[in-house]
């Protein structure tokens, strides 16, 4: 497999710290509030000083080169454009819907053909060797952003608990639970939320799961408090609120398949070739970009991933 | 109420989508995806309108209050309004004038067929607005405006053949308009009936004679 180095990130890519802090102080809302947050967080560290990580914790991570240089959506951006059905189908509503969201205790049961199936809990997940990802990210809607993700390959998780030579396949399924994701009380899709990757996928160093985005521990409305990143595949295959990861020998059915076979495959590979059955896929939006910008085959990626499809019909496995 | 000053009011209530959208455009309040909102609320607005448009009618005649018909061109005139700010923003805004690909769009995709034929056929309805051509089409004037069913029926299909999954926006629409227009074909029906009985009350004779002068 080739795997092409991307040029390091500039520094001047990086958001300034002070920048950076002043975002996230303006999206705290007054400073008071933030004050008595911040005295809230300490008091209760006193307390309990093995308190879990809680959504704006922030983390310990290396660099990747993996990671683009292109310059990054806003976090306010990121946290108030979601497609989080489990909340709402309105991309707008889950930021404030998600917010009391309790993600502690969590746990990610990993199971199914493995020789050393294993339960993780989320506080032990970050714990591992964490890393930044900046990654270009397609919607299968038509926009795009670039979002500094934090997380662990997911390849370390399963070589992990050791998946058998039967294990084909890789089950995701999202945490159900009515009572805190009013979406779901709604059967707009067959919940829980279920996503499927083939082995070598789940395998390849791109695909991550992540914890966190810009530094800090995920927020709720982004798929706190684990969620799957597949740079090179249309977005709605990175499901939210993982709580069970299956190794199995057949193909899953993801959710988006159930619920519309004809529109949403298995692989959904970002391919500007092959259009949606309703809209064109040759050209994105960039969020905070002004015009469309062309969508590159495997979302950019193509130099890494394209060998895992060789010989096959990408038209006919969308 | 006196239209007088009653219509200018009216006429400035249905600017403030408009209004609100301008003012949220320049502050910045706009979300993530400025274009996505824009496109979406004019479309849900030149719907709004047209179902307005629609209600004049059985409304003025169940509540007997017939004075409502002043309103009912300005309402069909921003319908119309609203379709067509919703048309430049898909073609400038979100196309930016990509003729190859608008082309492709309005052949390849049904959702944008629709909504693209909606749009052209208020086209005569606008420019046949004025009481001068209402006068000089006649009775052909009416026909012509019954175009607005057809408008109305592809704008809701325009809407359902867009969404990815979750229905209840553009059915809501469905019903509304599904109610409008059952109201005229019981009315239609209702006046056929009607026409029936009278024509049987008439003798064989007058009966003839009617279809004869037909």
């Amino acid at each position: 497999m080739l795997i092409k180095k991307p040029s390091d990130i500039p520094s001047s890519e990086i958001t300034p710290e002070g920048l950076y802090l002043s975002r996230r102080r303006f999206l705290g809302g007054a400073g008071a509030l933030v004050g008595a947050v911040a005295a809230g967080g300490a008091i209760s560290e006193i307390l309990s000083p093995s308190q879990s990580a809680l959504a704006g914790t922030k983390l310990q991570y290396s660099q990747s080169q993996y990671s683009t240089s292109e310059k990054q959506t806003p976090l306010n951006d990121i946290t108030h454009y979601n497609n989080y059905y489990e909340f709402s189908t309105d991309k707008y509503e889950p930021a404030d819907l998600a917010k009391n969201f309790n993600t502690r205790p969590w746990t990610i049961k990993v199971e199914g053909l493995a020789n050393k199936p294993k339960t993780f809990d989320i506080d032990a997940l970050l714990k591992m060797q964490l890393q930044e990802r900046i990654y270009r990210m397609r919607c299968v809607e038509g926009w795009s952003m670039v979002i500094p993700w934090v997380g662990i390959p997911l390849s370390a998780v399963l070589d992990d608990v050791q998946p058998n030579s039967k294990a084909k396949f890789v089950e995701f399924t999202s945490l159900k639970d009515p009572k805190r994701f009013p979406g779901q009380q709604r059967n707009v899709l067959d919940w829980p939320y279920v996503e499927g990757l083939r082995m070598d996928e789940a395998m390849h160093p791109l695909t991550i799961l992540a914890v966190g985005l810009y530094g800090e521990t995920l927020p709720n409305q982004d798929g706190a408090p684990v969620r799957l990143v597949v740079p090179w595949k249309y977005g709605f295959k990175g499901i939210k609120a993982i709580v069970n990861i299956k190794l199995v020998d057949y193909q899953p059915t993801s959710s988006w398949t159930k619920a519309a076979p004809n529109e949403y495959g298995f692989y959904s590979n970002v391919n500007p070739e092959v259009d949606h059955p309703r809209w064109s896929q040759a050209k994105e939006r960039r969020i905070g970009e002004f015009t469309k910008r062309p969508t590159l085959m495997f979302n950019g990626y193509g130099d890494q991933v394209a060998s895992l499809y060789t010989g096959m019909n990408l038209k006919k496995n969308y | 109420m006196k239209a007088k000053y009653f219509k200018p009011l009216v006429f400035l209530a249905c600017l403030v989508p408009l209004g609100r959208l301008a003012w949220k455009a320049y502050n910045a309040a706009l979300g993530a995806n400025p274009i996505q909102v824009i496109t979406w609320s004019t479309g849900t607005w030149t719907l709004v309108f047209l179902m307005l448009t629609l209600t004049v009618t059985p409304l003025r005649k169940l509540t007997k209050q017939y004075w409502l018909i002043q309103y009912r061109r300005m309402l069909g005139l921003f319908a119309f309004f609203y379709g067509s700010l919703h048309f430049t923003t898909y073609i400038w805004l979100d196309q930016f004038f990509d003729w190859h690909s608008i082309t492709k769009d309005v052949v390849k995709r049904p959702f944008i067929t629709v909504g693209f034929t909606a749009f052209v056929l208020m086209l005569p309805l606008a420019l046949t607005s004025s009481q001068r051509a209402i006068r000089w089409l006649g009775k052909r004037w009416q026909m012509l405006h019954r175009l607005i069913y057809a408008v109305a029926i592809a704008g809701v299909i325009h809407f359902i053949w867009l969404v990815k999954k979750d229905l209840r926006k553009p059915l809501i629409y469905a019903a509304i308009l599904s109610v409008l227009l059952l109201y005229r074909v019981v009315v239609w029906g209702a006046r056929r009936l009607s026409q029936e009985r009278v024509e049987n009350q008439r003798s064989p004779l007058l009966k003839r004679s009617a279809v004869a002068t037909d």
